[in-house]
């Protein structure tokens, strides 16, 4: 009995210690908090500082796409065992990041976490940015990247339909569906918000913009009900759609022979992946987002701690998927699968296989500290060591199965070019940049929800 | 009726708007209004009140409806389109597969059910609330950029059968709001 009451009392003691929402906020605070970033805030230097470099790589994208167009893919590194280098590796490190913005604004609001609330408007902006770097690979990977609207249906002069038994045709649609869905969400939550900029702004033109955006909404009961249903539908069809999003990318590579890609645990693995990566980015936007704008009120350890816990749980199951491929490897006897894992972790590139352990299994486990998990600086260090982990967990099974496959005669070696280097860092550019001007003109937190937040107390 | 004291009649009238504090005010008043027989009344707030339309307002929720409808037509344009193109137009013989070989038509399918049921449902929440709306006579009212901010409005409109210029007033004033502001149309 007295157990469970200093249990009780621990468990109050916490939560008073970290809200999720600071105390002393009302309606009025929240919402003059968060459009004063967009509207009347003088723009920091450091946001000048990082969209000038961030634009930087953005340039630097477009110079390797020109020159992409102009020379074909034979700039980049792959050949012809590694037909797939860095366009592959990237998209699935890529869409993985987006997975969790969809994760939080989803499956959050589906379980009714109110912590959610905070991140959500941003993890969606970068679930959207992350969507659209991704995309980028599958297009220009293609060759001739002006007929890549081949793989869409329709009725062409050629008589020709895309083969939708394969799964690069899945990809299309899932790609596609996913970056429609999300863009959807998004602007469906920040419909009351830009209609809160709207009636703030005292300048006309940036009025008639945010007007224009906000569609005259204007917080009509009956209005806000189908809202209200309509998020709620749309985070139930989202739901599914992000799991069956990492699953048909998954499929890319389990749908076929290659040792190390056929394989039935590909599709929760990746999925699992994906969520850790996605927060391991939300993470590293969060971070600096609260410092730099004074946000701690907002984004609280709560946040903070919540988010380490679903890295650490994701990355365990991530793990437990690296330990699964090697076990089935060694227990199916095939000799193909046994010495793919042997040359992985053996083979030219073991430094990539041990560095991805290191990252992804080693490092995390800091965040069963207490102190680490509401370490801002800790959390920062460790996601950003997550997020190179499991770029080089794609590297290595994208690399590592093709390089040696069924023949020794046709095995080589895959070093990626200058280029590769420089489409890769173009996108983190052109994705970071996109970041910078979405903190700059729209709301970062959703005003709306947070006003939700505010105790009732408060206001009786 | 209606004589006009302080430049109010009812044709110059789109409604009265009365402003509340917080949520639970708005909530009661809305209760009160419609239990008093008003019945072209809405209410506006700056985030989602429970109940509050259902006080204001019998209204059934079409919505889930529509978009189960939207799914079911994606599910099946999904699933017939691959089959068009794999069955009837373009037939190829993969291994002696069958041409219909549906489980793998069922990513597409899936895919495209979502697809349908999402823009489904933003674009009839859309229809139904009416939006987009470049004018509405309650942002007429000044006060009103409250209702993106902090405040709770609650306004019966003059063309509801009950209105009466001075009654209504007096009764919105009987449920202790901060202000009663008069709409124009």
């Amino acid at each position: 009995m007295a157990q469970t009451e200093t249990l009780l009392n621990k468990l109050a003691k916490y939560r008073q210690e970290a809200p999720v929402l600071a105390p002393g906020h009302t309606y009025g605070s929240i919402t003059d908090k968060v459009s004063a970033i967009v509207l009347t805030r003088k723009t920091p230097k450091g946001w000048i500082l990082g969209f000038t470099i961030t634009f930087a790589g953005v340039m630097m994208l477009f110079a390797a796409l020109a020159y992409l167009f102009v020379k074909g893919v034979g700039i980049w590194g792959i050949n012809n065992p590694v037909g797939w280098g860095f366009a592959i590796i990237n998209l699935v490190w890529w869409i993985g990041i987006g997975h969790a913005g969809t994760l939080i604004s989803a499956i959050l609001l589906l379980f009714r976490q109110t912590w959610r609330t905070s991140i959500n408007r941003f993890a969606e902006a970068m679930t959207l940015f992350a969507v659209a770097c991704a995309g980028i690979f599958p297009l220009i990977h293609v060759g001739r990247p002006w007929l890549a609207y081949w793989l869409l249906p329709y009725p062409n002069t050629m008589a020709l339909w895309p083969q939708t038994r394969s799964p690069l045709a899945w990809d299309v649609f899932a790609i596609s569906t996913y970056a429609s869905v999300s863009a959807l969400f998004w602007y469906i939550g920040l419909l009351p918000d830009l209609a809160t900029l709207r009636d703030r702004t005292k300048n006309r033109w940036v009025r008639l913009i945010y007007g224009v955006l906000a569609m005259g909404w204007r917080g009509s009961a009956v209005h806000w009900s189908r809202y209200e249903t309509t998020y709620l539908l749309l985070a139930g069809l989202a739901t599914p759609l992000v799991l069956s999003v990492h699953t048909v990318i998954s499929f890319d590579f389990a749908m076929s022979i290659i040792p190390g890609w056929h394989a039935t645990i590909f599709p929760p693995y990746f999925v699992a992946g994906a969520i850790y990566a996605g927060f391991a980015m939300v993470l590293i936007l969060a971070i600096p987002l609260r410092a730099i704008y004074g946000l701690e009120d907002f984004i609280t350890t709560v946040h903070l701690r919540n988010m380490a816990k679903i890295m650490l749980a994701t990355g365990l199951i991530v793990c437990y998927g690296y330990a699964v491929e090697a076990f089935m490897a060694w227990y199916s006897a095939n000799e193909y699968e046994w010495y793919m894992m042997w040359n992985r972790w053996t083979g030219p590139y073991a430094p990539a296989y041990w560095a991805l352990l290191f990252c992804n299994l080693v490092v995390p486990q800091l965040l069963w500290i207490e102190k680490v998990q509401s370490s801002p600086l800790w959390l920062f260090v460790i996601a950003i060591v997550v997020s190179v982990g499991m770029w080089l967990e794609r590297f290595v099974i994208v690399v590592t199965s093709l390089h040696r496959d069924f023949l020794p005669s046709a095995w080589g070696m895959y070093y990626p070019t200058p280029w590769d280097w420089a489409t890769y860092l173009g996108t983190i550019g052109l994705f970071f940049a996109l970041i910078f001007l979405f903190v700059r003109v729209l709301p970062a937190i959703s005003i709306f929800e947070m006003r939700t937040l505010v105790p009732v107390e408060e206001h009786k | 009726m209606n004589t006009g004291t302080q430049s109010t009649n009812n044709s110059a009238l789109y409604g009265l708007l009365a402003e509340f504090e917080t949520p639970g005010a708005l909530l009661e008043a809305a209760r009160r209004t419609h239990a008093e027989g008003y019945r072209k009344i809405d209410a506006y707030s700056p985030f989602p009140i429970e109940g509050l339309a259902e006080a204001i307002h019998v209204h059934r929720n079409r919505l889930p409806r529509i978009v189960l409808l939207g799914g079911l037509v994606g599910c099946f344009v999904g699933f017939f389109f691959q089959y068009y193109a794999a069955v009837i137009d373009y037939p190829l013989n993969v291994g002696g597969r069958p041409f219909n070989s549906w489980p793998s038509f069922i990513p597409i399918t899936f895919e495209t059910t979502i697809l349908f049921a999402a823009f489904t449902a933003v674009l009839a929440m859309f229809a139904l609330n009416g939006l987009p709306q470049p004018y509405h006579p309650v942002f007429n009212v000044e006060r009103f950029e409250h209702a993106s901010r902090d405040r709770f409005f609650l306004c019966i409109e003059a063309g509801d059968p009950k209105f009466d210029a001075l009654a209504t007033r007096a009764f919105l004033e009987s449920l202790q709001p901060e202000a009663v502001h008069e709409v124009e149309p």
